[in-house]
Order: structure tokens, then C-alpha cells, then sequence
């Protein structure tokens, strides 16, 4: 069943999107992230056009971010104070970002920087999570607890704020500045961030663990939305048929993985994550070194 | 020998224009054609098409001595194009400049009695433009590139070739009894919209003795033309619209597993 998208321009089967989108919704639903850091890959694969890739990424992962967050609201597991400061930051990152964008998509470098930026953002964060798994695992095996350091360079900063819900009282610029961070990488690499703002906020920022997902959830749809919106109006790249296609798929693979995740381990999971992240970095990396099979590129000269 | 080619086309063009107005000797020879749809309609599942062509020799004197060859060839609209060398630096593989080719059909297919080499003869392919090299013009080429702008154009044909958007069936054209002519053109799924042309090409003795030429609208319609316009004419609005229908399917969906698995 094949469908062909008004913007990309290009015809697809309807089936495979459904599934792709159904696919990285279980991870998400299982992970508590986005999922996007392997959509936008994908598509760009299937033969999507990279700039139409990461703008209707964006626009997928606001629905699947909204899923998400509905049952964390209810849950009430959301420090919505610590998510309007990411927010504020992450807005004025999605607008640096989607610039950025054009420039890059002009001077056609887009499929390099991002493929670059995959590389050292996958590969930090798999290797980091793969560490911190292991490390785990062999705590549990010998019974210690796990102690969080609480105090670090951060608590000297000024504008000092109290985030209840995160039991902390710490300055606004680190969670600005994570925001804003996450927010250039959505708009650049089509991705929620939540791949590398839970670790943040986990480890940097150090919030209570039971609202990090919901927190970054919140963020995440916010930056989604504008970002989906700025590329609309930038450069003219959301597929509004192939993003309802990712959406259908992704909402219902995320609520199959949310119905299997606490039937699994939570350390395993964890380390599958981590080796999945870390095998598109590897792939990603080994295309940008070999041999090209094919010299040339062709990009469409638009007006 | 392109660059030859090149340096004496307009020579060529000045000879070819002045034969033209002499009356051909085989005159009597007419097209006649028809295709087996006027237009293309790009709807949602729309997953490529076929135009079957077919027509017929028409004649007032009995046949002239000397083969009879067809060529039928769709191209769709010529738009400017950016090709980029793909270079190593500091170890990895970064696209290069971009050299743009002026023109070249987003789509071009051609079927023939034989290869265009044998029925076709070098004059009057550049003067009907029919094989490919005469439909990619690069003109204003950088400097740099002056010994290397075959690559270039040869790249674009060769990616085009293998997206399955130009290609070539020497022998795709069924005439019989020198008179009645037919064949078929795939038009593949990752079609751009435009006027594409067809043409019907009469030859003898590697001269053209007849054109028949027309023009199929190739247009998105429907919702695909409904979301492209507006994604161009109101992006703001198309661009909300989509934030909120991800909104929508994300409340549903957690609506619905609510609902059945409490």
C-alpha cells in the first residue's frame, strides 16, 4: 500500500512507515525517551529528504511527548517550575536551531553536521549509560547503595531557585542551559533531546529521579511543537501525511512498550539501550570514514 | 570530442536551421498518435503509472526505400540542479562545492526501433534534442571545473538512472509492417508535478521526417494538492495545524489505552 507525501515528494509504503513508527514507539514506550535520535536516521534512509526528515521528526515526537506526558500528569510526577525554565531555554534554542538549519541546508553540509553531531551525542551518551548500567549492576550484586554526589561547581551560581517537586535549591542557568542545548539539537537533528536531557538531569542537575521522565516529557513536547511550527515556516519541510503515519504507528507501539516495561529488568533494559544507542553511532561513524560507494550528491535547487 | 562538439554546435545549429526550411524529400510521411492518457493525476496512493502510446504512418505515395524508425521519448519538466563531489578532509567524506547544472529533466524516458545511435544522426539529435546529453545544459561552470565537467554531468544522469527517474529501451518501440507503432513509458512513484512532453519521432535514413509532440499536465490532486499548497501559501497555519493534530493522536491514543487496558 503505497502513499505518496505532498512535500517530500516521494512515494512510500504506507505499512513500512506504520511500522518503523510502531517500532521506535515500544522503545520509547519502554525507555522513557523519544525515540527520535533513530527516526530521523530511518527515514533519511528509506529515502526521505533530509531537511523533510528532521522537520516532520519534530512533529511526530510532539504527539508521542504528549502521549507520554498525560500519563505522567496524571501521576503527578512533573516539576512543572523546572520544565518552564528548560522550556524558556529550550524555545530560544529551537529558534537558534532551525537558523542554523537554513544555513546549513544552503551550504549543503546538512547531512554531514548532523551525521557528526549523531556520532559525539550517541556515542557520548551509549557509552555513558553502558558505564553506568555496569557499574550498577555490579552494586547490586554487592549490595551497596548507590550515593549521589550533591554538592558540586553548580551550587555556586547566582539566581538561586527552589524546585520542590525536584527536591532542589539550585540556580536557574544550569536547567537554562540544558534546555536551550537540547533545544538547538531538536531543531538541528530532528530529535526530543531526551536521550541526553534525562542523563542531564539525572546527573548534572541531580533532580529527584521519579520526575525526570515526566519533567523532560513536558519540555520536550513544548520545543517539539515550536520547532515543528519554526520549520514549517522556515524552510517549508513538515509532511503532514507522513507524519500522520508516524504518529498512528508511534502511539501505539509507545503504549505497547509502557504495558511491557515493568515485566523486564530495568538494569537489562538499560544496557540493551545503551548497546542500541551505541550501534547507530558506530554505523553512523563507519559511513563518514569508508569509501563512498557513490562520489556525487544531487540536491533540489528550489525557485 | 564533447568539447569539439561544443565549439561547433552553433556552425551546426545555422546549418541544420537553413536545411530545415528546404522541403524534405520524403515529406509524405505523416505521424499519427495517440496516448493512452492526456494527463497525470498524483493522488495519495498514487504509485507510478503507464502511458501506453500507439499510432500509425499515414501516406499518400507508396513506401519509400530505406528503413523506417520510431523514437518515443517523455521528459518531464527541466529544472536546475546541484551536484556535489563528495571530498576527504581530516579523514571523512564532506560533500564539495556545488556546481550547478542549469537544466536537466527531472524525468526522461525513451523507447526506440533500435539503439539512437543506428537510426538517429548527430545533427538531428542535437537539433530535436533528443538523447540526454543534449538535454543537461551546464553553462556557466566555475573555473575549476573546466576539465572535469563531464563528471558532473555524467553524475547526474548516472544518480537519476538508478533513482529509476531517466532511462533508455532500445528496442521498447514495436513497428509493424512499417506502418503501425506502439509501446509503453512507466512513469515511476517519485514523480515531480510539471508539464511533461511527449514526443513521437519519424525517421529514414537516420533523418527526422516527422514530429508529433504533446504535452501531459502532471499535477497533484486532491489532498496532496490541498496540504502542498497550503504548506507554501499559509505556513503558519499548515504549521499549527500539524502541531495540533500531533496533540490530538497523542491525547487519543492515551485515551484509548485508558479506556481498554485500565
Amino acid at each position: 500500500m503505497s502513499v505518496y507525501l505532498p512535500i517530500a515528494e516521494v512515494s512510500v509504503n504506507a505499512l513500512l512507515i506504520l511500522g518503523m513508527g510502531g517500532i521506535i514507539g515500544v522503545l520509547s514506550g519502554l525507555f522513557g525517551v523519544g525515540g527520535g535520535f533513530l527516526m530521523t536516521p530511518l527515514l533519511i534512509l528509506i529515502g526521505i529528504p533530509p531537511a523533510v526528515a528532521v522537520a516532520t521528526g519534530s512533529n511526530q515526537i510532539a504527539a508521542a511527548s504528549f502521549s507520554g506526558l498525560l500519563g505522567h500528569w496524571r501521576r503527578k510526577t512533573v516539576d512543572v517550575k523546572m520544565g518552564m525554565v528548560m522550556l524558556v531555554g529550550g524555545v530560544l534554542g529551537s529558534a537558534i536551531g532551525v537558523q542554523i538549519f537554513a544555513v546549513l541546508l544552503e551550504i549543503g553540509q546538512v547531512e554531514l553536521v548532523v551525521s557528526l553531531l549523531y556520532v559525539v551525542f550517541l556515542g557520548t551518551v551509549g557509552g555513558l549509560m553502558l558505564w553506568e548500567s555496569l557499574r550498577a549492576m555490579r552494586r547490586v550484586r554487592r549490595g551497596t547503595a548507590r550515593r549521589r554526589q550533591r554538592h558540586n561547581w553548580m551550587h555556586g551560581l547566582p539566581f538561586r531557585m527552589r524546585f520542590r517537586q525536584s527536591n532542589l535549591y539550585i540556580s536557574v542557568i544550569p536547567p537554562f542551559a540544558v534546555g536551550a542545548l537540547v533545544g538547538v539539537l531538536a531543531a538541528v537533528m530532528g530529535v526530543g533531546g531526551g536521550f541526553i536531557m534525562v542523563p542531564a538531569m539525572i546527573y548534572l542537575l541531580g533532580m529527584a529521579t521519579s520526575v525526570v521522565v515526566g519533567t523532560s516529557l513536558f519540555q520536550i513536547l513544548f520545543v517539539a511543537a515550536f520547532t515543528t511550527l519554526a520549520h514549517a515556516i522556515t524552510n517549508q519541510s513538515v509532511d503532514a501525511l507522513l507524519a500522520i503515519l508516524l504518529i498512528v504507528g508511534g502511539v501505539l507501539g509507545a503504549q505497547v512498550g509502557a504495558q511491557l516495561g515493568p515485566r523486564l529488568r530495568a538494569e537489562q533494559l538499560r544496557i540493551l539501550l545503551a548497546l542500541l544507542v551505541l550501534g547507530v553511532c558506530l554505523q553512523l561513524a563507519y559511513d563518514l570514514l569508508r569509501l563512498p560507494d557513490e562520489m556525487f550528491v544531487l540536491e533540489r535547487v528550489d525557485g | 570530442m564533447a568539447e569539439i562538439r561544443t565549439r561547433i554546435r552553433p556552425f551546426l545549429l545555422v546549418v541544420t536551421a537553413l536545411l530545415g526550411v528546404l522541403p524534405p524529400a520524403t515529406a509524405e510521411e505523416r505521424v499519427v498518435a495517440r496516448l493512452s492518457q492526456s494527463q497525470v493525476a498524483i493522488t495519495t496512493n498514487f504509485s507510478g503509472s503507464e502511458i501506453f502510446v500507439y499510432g500509425a504512418v499515414r501516406r499518400e505515395a507508396p513506401i519509400p526505400a530505406g528503413e523506417l524508425d520510431a523514437i518515443i521519448a517523455i521528459t518531464g519538466p527541466s529544472t536546475p540542479v546541484l551536484v556535489r563531489r563528495k571530498e576527504q578532509r581530516y579523514g571523512i567524506w564532506i560533500n564539495g562545492p556545488g556546481v550547478q547544472i542549469d537544466a536537466a529533466p527531472s524525468f526522461y524516458a525513451v523507447a526506440a526501433t533500435r539503439p539512437l545511435r543506428e537510426i538517429l544522426s548527430f545533427t538531428e539529435d542535437m537539433r530535436h534534442r533528443v538523447g540526454i546529453e543534449e538535454l543537461i545544459r551546464l553553462i556557466d561552470a566555475p573555473e575549476w571545473l573546466q576539465d572535469d565537467r563531464a563528471a558532473y554531468r555524467d553524475a547526474v544522469v548516472r544518480l537519476r538512472r538508478a533513482d529509476g527517474l531517466y532511462y533508455e529501451r532500445p528496442d521498447g518501440v514495436l513497428l509493424s509492417e512499417a506502418t503501425l507503432f506502439e509501446t509503453t513509458i512507466a512513469l515511476p512513484a517519485n514523480l515531480v508535478e510539471g508539464d511533461y512532453r511527449a514526443r513521437i519521432l519519424l525517421l529514414r535514413n537516420k533523418q527526422v521526417i516527422d514530429v508529433y509532440d504533446e504535452i501531459i499536465p502532471v499535477q497533484k490532486v486532491g489532498l496532496e494538492r490541498f496540504l502542498f499548497d497550503l504548506s507554501r501559501s499559509d505556513p503558519a497555519i499548515y504549521g499549527i495545524a500539524s502541531v495540533l493534530m500531533a496533540l490530538f493522536a497523542g491525547w487519543m491514543a492515551s485515551a484509548l489505552f485508558r479506556y481498554f487496558l485500565p
